[in-house]
């Protein structure tokens, strides 16, 4: 028998000795360093492994190396040709990066190879045969419509030897020289070459691997732990224990309520507690000693949802009870409200948990880094910590704590981040890998694999919602009250203040008198639940929303209608009573979904909201829904929303821009760079960024509530601003002209007829002893605590959708063939980025609508790998319109306000609200259940 | 602990019943891995010394007629199935089930033996295999014999197979004559552990409007792969109308044994959608059995 393994990767030979047990993917990764093919799942499920094997795609994660032997294997980095010393890309990379469907990036690698595949087979195919190509090749990103029409321009450019052809994206209504215009991610072509580095593509010398032990039962106390064997085991190099923390023992966003590992005799609250922790010379050697420890529990009684954790002789899982907070919105009178209402209804919904499925998981590397003696500092070593963060300052304060150091012992170094969405705000491995790196002085990488992600990070709160609401006859809501409880989970995260925007924003965005909203935000044994895109308003819109269609039901009126009626305009006074002064897109963009409607489907205003059938398919009935929504951008409610920027002019005339804020996908380094490029009157790739490092880059705050476009985007222009100011004082005074006679245009500054390059100004400046590096910190307009009265946020967005859904009577299945959507995002910096988001937040929003459920056991997690966790792929995308409306908000940069979030709020209840006009069942559960569905229509027809 | 220590790749038969006879044990029979690697990395199935490869084995991969039969290799991957022009003409449901296994890239190394061995009683290309009549050619140290394709299933996970002993070389399908057709369609239910939660393949000789023979199956319908015998009886020699139909899915209900599965499907959600689907696939090769008449 052969012990060698012989193949050829991107047409280079290799010979290699059989490693037991080793799959393709971990060969090409590890041995062969081409890190360019992900690992998102390890399941088969993903297709971020895709690679081809004699020309055809295959998943490496699941693919015996050993079986490799005399094929021929194309990765990611076999695409993209070398012609004269320049790297050519291959038309479909080139496509992709054109048409904007490189986000994250994360799924690119697979997506490119199974598309390159099709090609090679099919030179001309249609929507059809892509979809079915590309049917297991997920992207949570999710700009599919992007990603079939890349492909159709990279099909084209291959058969007709043309350039690939551009999208046609209008630009914004309030373009200026660079901004309102389309422009390209910066890092978009690494990530199509697979040269893009995510942590775990990282290795360090002498590297050890680590392995939490976790506890696997939801609620008990640990008795005993033996981490003797452990120990024991060859390749072991530590095993650390509670006892081994140094610093404090909890860590946490806003309460320090989570244990950085569960100690003897200490509470263990969901089956995600990590127990001990270890490292070892090899990931295999990790998990087998991380197996071989030992804990007896004494199991605890359950609490599996907050209604049960509210109720009296329930345990209680922290030292101040099971509520975390309960939150209140009270505005004008309910009985005077109820008392004015003609018709009164009320109802109660239910939402599970979700959870993000980010297609990168969790991965941190702890690196130790010996402390510059000659400079006089005797410290230990300090840490960096390279990590795909949300908020990187955090992070150093967490890990900072728990080490019991000084924080400026850590620095943090933010990596590529394959998608976050809320779900990389809390810190997972990041303070493990820490603790272990420093007791031995190594490297540690600490992976998640996609069990121990689904197991352990927080998710989206499960929701119960009743909302009781009240109307005159004429359609004005006069009275909405609102009670909701919110499943936390085991800790904190950021559930107060997710839950807090669920309870304003759960009277939807209308203009109502009187208003009052409860909300329990309680802990349970289920995983922590914190920062998931939409912040809360996903679930609450969706009971809102569907209370709307019933009421619009009720009153005999248009439900566009109503909501348009009920809206929130300028000078209306919300639920937490800000009064808004500008910046109100909303009717605009219920009108323009609607127009849309009426044209696409060629129907008029009374026949959108029926039921409709073709004669051959009686049962399969079709209608559209609508809903609307708002969403705070920022952090509001009282906290100081800040973010810092540097901008630096270089020596060879080019700048770069700092901040730490997090781009993991959505496109804020675009922003950045091209504001920048606004503001010094440059081309956009004269203009570097760097983000996410904590040495390097000033606090930009966490990246949540669809806050960066507007406070780092605003320091970015301020900073931006201020540099060009010192420029224009610095030239003014060295040729001793006035200010104003001192012109920036087009990358070159005129000085009263002397035109100086960027690199001429640089030398100026340092000649004159200035340095032309600016940091500014903005803050972003004072907001006021839930409760005062005052401006609880500086801004918010709204969004409009109209969903289109075929219902099949006799199954019960749901097939959604259009979404509208319309989004007043205030001004849209970079039209392609944000076409990507919204995207992405509308088929986010469809698989929380249709397939998207977390299943919990008793506090046993049941979706424990991502088969059990339906993420929509291509072959669930229906057509999406987007529609943007810019109603500038005046502090914004440009006008602009958050985006990330709206588009994904409505997309549910105009998808329930849809299903219920088709065929008449009120879904008041998501995800939809078809079987509910055809037992309910059986039901009524008596069969 | 590794996987698996030996990763072997006989070329042929006869090497493999040799390392049947001489290698390490455990020995597992390994296909596209699609079902094992998964087993293996979940911890669902201990790590094993051998893994023996079958797609290296020549007779393993033939798609081909022999005779007035069609024999498909138990290691031919899902994907070639579902386009090659054999199976078009001869197993049209083997095409469909084919097809919707998956994704390409697991398609591509997912193969029909495994498929089939893992002896789920709603895998797709099982149901379809169960219409079709086929026979499985079982190889072991003693010698190759064929047996009735149900006879490989014991119960749901459990085929007849000895382990590590025998191989699933592959299926004879009786050829497809003028007048016969097959289909097959499924239903899926997208939420939560997504799975088909019923499917349902049917083969069926037509003459003018009266159908000759008709073989239907219907999984998960019992705990191994499931065929309508009644209700096959009943049709056999009756016109084609919607009342034969619903006389025909009455018997089929009356016999079939649709369990609720959490978080999948209740029986008697089943039992309502089954219905549909048997209408719709019994409908579709009645009218693919028009085309292939000799006039
Ligand atoms: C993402 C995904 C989606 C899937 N979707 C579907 C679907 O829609 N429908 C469906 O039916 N299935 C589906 N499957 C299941 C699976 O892919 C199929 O059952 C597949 O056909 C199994 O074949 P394999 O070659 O990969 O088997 P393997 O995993 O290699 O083997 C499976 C079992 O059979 C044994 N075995 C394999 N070949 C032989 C042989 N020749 N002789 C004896 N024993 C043998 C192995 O020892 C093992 O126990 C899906 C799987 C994945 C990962
Ligand atoms: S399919 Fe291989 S990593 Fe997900
Ligand atoms: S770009 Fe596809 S997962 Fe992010």
């Amino acid at each position: 028998m052969k012990n060698k393994i012989s193949l050829t990767v991107n047409n280079i030979q290799y010979s290699l000795d059989p490693i037991p047990g080793e799959t393709l993917a971990d060969l090409l990764r590890n041995r062969l360093r081409l890190t360019g093919t992900k690992i998102g799942c390890g399941e088969a499920e993903c297709g971020a492994c895709t690679v081809l094997v004699d020309g055809e795609p295959i998943m490496s994660c699941i693919y015996p190396a050993e079986r490799a032997d005399g094929k021929n294997i194309t990765t990611i980095e076999g695409l993209a040709q070398r012609v004269h010393e320049v790297m050519k890309l291959h038309p479909l990379q080139e496509a992709f990066v054109e048409h904007g469907a490189v986000q994250c990036g994360f799924c690119i690698p697979g997506q490119i190879m199974t598309a390159y595949a099709l090609l090679k087979r099919n030179p001309n195919p249609n929507s059809d045969e892509i979809r079915f190509a590309l049917k297991d090749t997920l992207c949570r990103c999710a700009g599919y419509p992007t990603i079939e029409n890349a492909i159709i321009a990279a099909a084209e450019s291959l058969r007709t030897g043309e350039p690939v052809k551009l999208p046609n994206i209008p630009d914004s209504i309030h373009t200026h020289n660079v901004v309102g215009h389309t422009h390209l991610r910066p890092d978009a072509i690494e990530k199509v070459t697979g040269d893009a580095i995510y942590t775990d593509d990282l290795v360090f010398d002498g590297m050890l691997y680590a392995k939490a032990r976790r506890a696997m039962v939801p609620h008990a106390i640990l008795k005993k732990l033996d981490i003797t064997k452990a120990k024991a085991l060859k390749g072991v190099v530590a095993v650390l224990t509670a006892d081994d923390i140094p610093g404090e023992h909890n860590h946490g966003l806003v309460i320090f309520d989570w244990p950085t590992m569960i100690g003897i005799g200490e509470r263990v609250r969901y089956v995600g507690d990590a127990l001990a922790i270890v490292a070892a010379e090899s990931q295999q050697i990790a998990e087998q000693a991380s197996a071989l420890i030992e804990a007896e529990f004494d199991l605890q009684p359950v609490i599996t949802n907050p209604v049960q954790a509210r109720q009296a002789g329930q345990p209680q899982l922290h030292p101040n009870g099971n509520l975390l907070k309960h939150i209140k919105v009270r505005k004008g009178d309910m009985d005077k409200g109820f008392a004015e209402a003609d018709v009164i209804l009320e109802h109660t919904f239910h939402t599970p948990i979700t959870d993000h499925a980010f297609l990168e998981p969790e991965c941190s590397i702890a690196v130790p880094v010996k402390p510059d003696r000659s400079s006089g500092d005797l410290s230990g070593f300090r840490l960096e910590i390279y990590v795909g963060s949300q908020i990187p300052y955090q992070d150093k304060t967490q890990v900072a704590r728990v080490m019991g150091w000084d924080e400026s012992r850590v620095r943090v170094v933010g990596q590529l981040m394959g998608g976050g969405f809320g779900g990389k705000e809390d810190v997972m491995g990041q303070i493990h890998s820490a603790m272990l790196a420093n007791v031995t002085g190594r490297p540690v990488k600490l992976l998640f694999d996609r069990h121990e992600s689904l197991l352990v990070h927080p998710k989206r709160h499960a929701t119960q919602i009743r909302v009781k609401i009240g109307a005159k006859k004429n359609g004005r809501i006069v009275a909405c009250e609102s009670e909701l409880y919110g499943d936390t989970g085991a800790y904190a995260s950021l559930g107060e203040k997710v839950m807090t925007r669920a309870t304003t924003h759960s009277a939807g965005p209308y203009d109502i008198k009187h208003v009052r909203a409860d909300c329990y935000a309680m802990y349970t044994n289920n995983p922590p639940a914190g920062a998931f895109r939409g912040f809360g308003v996903t679930q609450s819109a969706f009971a809102v929303e569907s209370m709307m269609d019933m009421l619009a039901e009720k009153l005999n009126i248009e439900p566009v209608e109503l909501r348009r009626m009920n809206a929130l305009h300028v000078g209306s006074i919300t639920n937490t009573g800000q009064e808004l002064k500008e910046s109100v897109g909303l009717t605009e963009c219920i009108d323009r979904v609607e127009g849309e409607m009426l044209k696409v489907s060629g129907l008029s205003k009374v026949e959108l909201f029926k039921p409709r059938v073709t004669l051959d398919t009686p049962h399969l009935v079709r209608s559209w829904g609508f809903a609307a929504a708002y969403k705070n951008t920022g952090l509001g409610g009282g906290a100081p929303d800040i973010s810092g920027a540097d901008v630096e002019l270089y020596e060879d005339g080019t700048f770069q821009v700092r901040s730490s804020s997090a781009e993991m996908g959505q496109g804020l380094v675009s922003v950045m760079r091209m504001i920048v490029a606004e503001e010094m009157s440059v081309a956009p790739d004269k203009v570097r960024v760097l983000v996410m490092d904590t040495d390097l880059t000033p606090n930009g705050g966490p990246t949540t509530a669809s806050r960066q476009t507007y406070v780092t985007g605003n320091a970015s222009r301020y900073a931006a601003k201020t540099l060009r100011d010192e420029i224009t004082g610095s030239m003014a005074e060295k040729y001793d002209v006035k200010p104003e006679q001192i012109k920036f245009k087009d990358g070159i500054v005129h000085v009263n007829g002397t035109s100086l390059t960027y690199a001429d100004v640089y030398k100026e400046m340092k000649g004159m002893g200035k340095n032309p590096c600016v940091r500014y910190e903005y803050e972003a307009p004072k907001t006021q605590p839930l409760g005062t009265g005052g401006d609880m946020h500086f801004a918010f967005s709204f969004g409009v959708q109209a969903a289109e859904v075929e219902v099949n009577t006799q199954t019960g299945e749901v097939r959604v063939l259009k979404v509208i959507a319309a989004n007043d995002v205030g001004m849209a910096v970079n039209p392609l980025g944000l076409r990507g988001q919204v995207e992405g937040g509308v088929m986010m929003g469809l698989g929380n609508a249709l397939t998207e459920e977390f299943i919990m056991d008793n506090g046993y997690v049941v979706t424990d790998h991502l088969a059990r966790y339906r993420v929509p792929g291509i072959m669930l995308t229906p057509e999406i319109t987007a529609i943007i409306v810019e109603h500038p908000t005046a502090e914004g940069p440009y006008g602009a306000k958050g985006v990330g979030e709206i588009c994904s709020i409505p997309t549910t209840p105009a998808i329930t609200n849809a299903i219920y006009n088709a065929v008449g069942v009120r879904i008041d559960k998501t995800p939809v259940d078809q079987e509910m569905i055809a037992r309910e229509i059986w039901e009524r027809e008596g069969k | 602990m590794n996987l698996w220590q030996n990763f072997i790749r006989p070329k042929n038969l006869s090497e493999a019943m040799d390392a049947f006879a001489r290698a390490a044990r455990p020995l597992v029979p390994i296909a596209g891995g699609t079902d094992l690697m998964l087993d293996l990395e979940q911890g669902r199935h201990e790590p094993v010394q051998t893994l023996l490869d079958v797609t290296s084995i020549a007779e393993m991969t033939l798609l081909e007629v022999r005779g007035n039969e069609l024999f498909i290799g138990a290691a031919v991957p899902v994907n070639r199935i579902s386009l090659d022009p054999l199976i078009a003409t001869h197993a049209q449901a083997l095409a469909e089930a084919a097809a919707l296994i998956a994704g390409p890239q697991v398609r591509n190394v997912a193969t029909l033996g495994g498929n089939v061995a893992h002896a789920l009683p709603a895998a797709d290309g099982t149901i379809a295999l169960t219409a079709l009549n086929a026979e499985a050619e079982i190889a072991g140290i003693t010698g190759t014999h064929r047996i009735p394709f149900q006879e490989l299933f014991l119960g749901p996970g459990k085929s007849s197979l000895k382990h590590g002993e025998e191989l699933l070389v592959g299926f004879h399908l009786p050829l497809t004559n003028n007048h016969q057709a097959s289909c097959f369609k499924r239903i899926m239910r997208p939420q939560g552990v997504a799975l088909p939660i019923i499917n349902c393949a049917v083969w069926l000789e037509r003459e003018n409007d009266k159908v000759n023979q008709i073989r239907i199956a219907v999984g998960p319908g019992a705990s191994t792969p499931w065929r309508a015998a009644e209700a096959e009886k009943f049709l056999a020699g009756k016109s084609m109308n919607d009342e034969t139909i619903n006389a025909a899915l009455e018997i089929l209900l009356a016999q079939i044994g649709f369990r609720s599965s959490a978080r999948r499907a209740s029986a008697d959600y089943r039992r309502h959608i089954v219905d549909g689907l048997f209408r719709d696939v019994i409908q579709s090769a009645w009218e693919r059995a028009v085309l292939t008449l000799k006039l």
